[in-house]
């Protein structure tokens, strides 16, 4: 699987939003002269960051199938880090952490290498489930057993089970689509992390109503209508590059941006409850891995699902 | 030369195992990373405390930081290699059998070197966050006036790598520097060691690290 053409439109499309975005930060660092605002300063580190991440997506594409499900293996490596080190696990889950870590990943990423479906959609939430606990009793310590069996099995289905359907969308059957599921990972990306982008630029912009004050203080109507519309608008748009019609990719979109949405407020909640304001520290400006991915990471098997029901025979 | 290289290759492959395993950053919050001579105490969990404070100090602090480790795990064999050539560590023999650990301090800090330090005095690998201090730090604190004694707080590192386990699980780590301090004039062992556990506690993150 080679990059489609469409694929290098789109990142030229993406890089020239970046070049624009860039150019604003730099003219409004300017014009702040010495004492440029943390927003703005936040905001050209958040921008740094994307042509970051948007130049290792671009090289792993460059590798096709292998270089996606690496990048992937390793995206679900610094989130599940970032979900356990805040979760209370005690010595006698030391080796369902290194199972969570060197069996989990490693298989779940392998069985979408051979693309064998029945299984890789199974192996965390069946064997996963069942053997991890396992793991933790036969050491033998029942101190608040249920919590931190809970907090393992939560991480490794936010970080290692969702993460890894975005690369698994490479091996959907689509008729007519074959040698372009490329294209269906940038598009879940694009939507998804636009819709992000366009909910916090509305939500500085014109944020006056908040949606979860506890819960996100940053959540705002105005940033999450403005912010929805605009990208389900930009997912319709993009319909060229999908196996979707126009008014289906729309459809998709919509799903895509309202599952991103709660994705991130499920992860706030998380967050809230360990007393901590991000993640980790992995991207300057965003947070941790899980602060920039927790949208995309609630989207994705939806978003697998709903093509494969839908667009493969 | 080869030892010399060697050390140095290992130190830099130790450094990047350490960030790469725990994506350990410093949190400079009381002080700088000011080239002076200081002696950095610290809770000590796990054998991966010293490498990860040792991994985090600028290069520069490196070479005139050395670690005061027990000479009956550090001293032979390949750790011995690796505490005397790579970590440059000040040995101590914590029986007293062949020289009281704390004039061997006493005579690194003579020659100038910074020291990491835990003043715990062994693992703790119990419930509570940190145990009770030796006597050392306040002698050397008394002996010294002129150095800062820096807490420096370890995060996580204990659920990184549990006493009894050979291999370590990937968690985050932070390790956390705080305000120097020093016996005050008048100040006696009790009130001075209360102060500095005091002191080392407060660097805590918010969240627990049980």
């Amino acid at each position: 699987m080679s990059m489609p053409s469409e694929a290098q439109l789109l990142f030229m499309g993406v890089g020239g939003v970046l070049v624009v975005a860039t150019a604003i930060g730099r003219w409004l660092a300017w014009r702040a002269g010495d004492k440029p605002s943390s927003l703005v300063e936040n905001l050209n580190q958040r921008i740094f960051a994307w042509w970051v991440m948007v130049a290792l997506i671009g090289l792993a594409f460059l590798f096709g199938k292998g270089g996606t499900i690496l990048l992937f293996a390793f995206i679900s490596f610094g989130a599940l880090r970032e979900f356990l080190s805040l979760t209370h696990t005690r010595r006698g889950d030391h080796w369902t952490l290194l199972t969570a870590f060197f069996i989990g990943i490693p298989g779940q990423y392998y069985l979408i290498w051979i693309e064998w479906y029945g299984l890789y959609s199974i192996f965390i939430p069946v064997y996963g489930f069942l053997v991890l606990p396992i793991v933790s009793a036969v050491r033998g310590d029942p101190t608040r057993f249920l919590e931190r069996i809970a907090f393992v099995q939560w991480a490794v289905m936010i970080a290692v089970f969702c993460v890894s359907h975005i690369p698994a969308l490479l091996t959907l059957d689509i008729p007519g689509y074959n040698g372009k599921q490329l294209l269906l990972v940038a598009y879940l990306i694009i939507v998804v992390q636009g819709s992000d982008v366009l909910q916090y630029v509305f939500g500085v912009l014109f944020g006056r109503h908040k949606i979860a004050p506890v819960l996100s203080p940053s959540k705002t109507w105005e940033g999450f209508i403005g912010g929805i519309a605009s990208a389900v608008g930009l997912g319709t748009a993009l319909w060229w590059i999908t196996p979707f019609s126009p008014v289906q990719a729309m459809g998709m979109s919509m799903v895509l941006c309202v599952m991103g949405f709660l994705g991130g407020l499920v992860m706030s909640a998380i967050k809230r409850d360990r007393g901590v304001k991000d993640w980790g520290h992995m991207i300057a400006g965003h947070g941790g891995m899980l602060d920039r991915a927790d949208s995309v990471i609630f989207a994705a098997p939806v978003f697998f699902h709903f093509t494969r029901y839908w667009f493969t025979p | 030369m080869i030892k010399r290289f060697a050390a140095q290759l290992i130190g830099t492959v130790v450094a990047a195992f350490a960030r790469a395993l725990t994506g350990v950053l410093p949190n400079w919050r009381g002080c700088r990373p000011d080239p002076r001579q200081r002696v950095y105490f610290a809770n000590h969990a796990s054998h991966g405390d010293f490498v990860l404070i040792w991994t985090v100090l600028p290069h520069a602090l490196r070479r005139a930081t050395r670690p005061v480790a027990a000479v009956d795990y550090w001293g032979g064999g390949v750790r011995g290699f690796i505490g005397r050539e790579v970590f440059n560590a000040v040995l101590v023999d914590r029986s007293g059998a062949t020289q009281e650990p704390i004039s061997v301090i006493m005579q690194a800090m003579q020659q100038g070197a910074s020291l990491i330090i835990f003043p715990e005095g062994t693992r703790n690998t119990g419930e509570q966050p940190l145990l009770r201090f030796k006597s050392g730090l306040y002698r050397m604190a008394q002996a010294r006036p002129d150095i800062e004694f820096v807490p420096v707080w370890i995060d996580n590192i204990r659920r990184v790598m549990p006493k009894g386990e050979f291999l370590p699980v990937p968690l985050l780590c932070s390790v956390t520097f705080g305000e120097p301090l020093g016996v005050r004039p008048g100040e006696g062992k009790d009130t001075f060691l209360d102060g500095a556990r005091e002191a080392l506690l407060a660097l805590r993150p918010g969240r627990s690290a049980a």
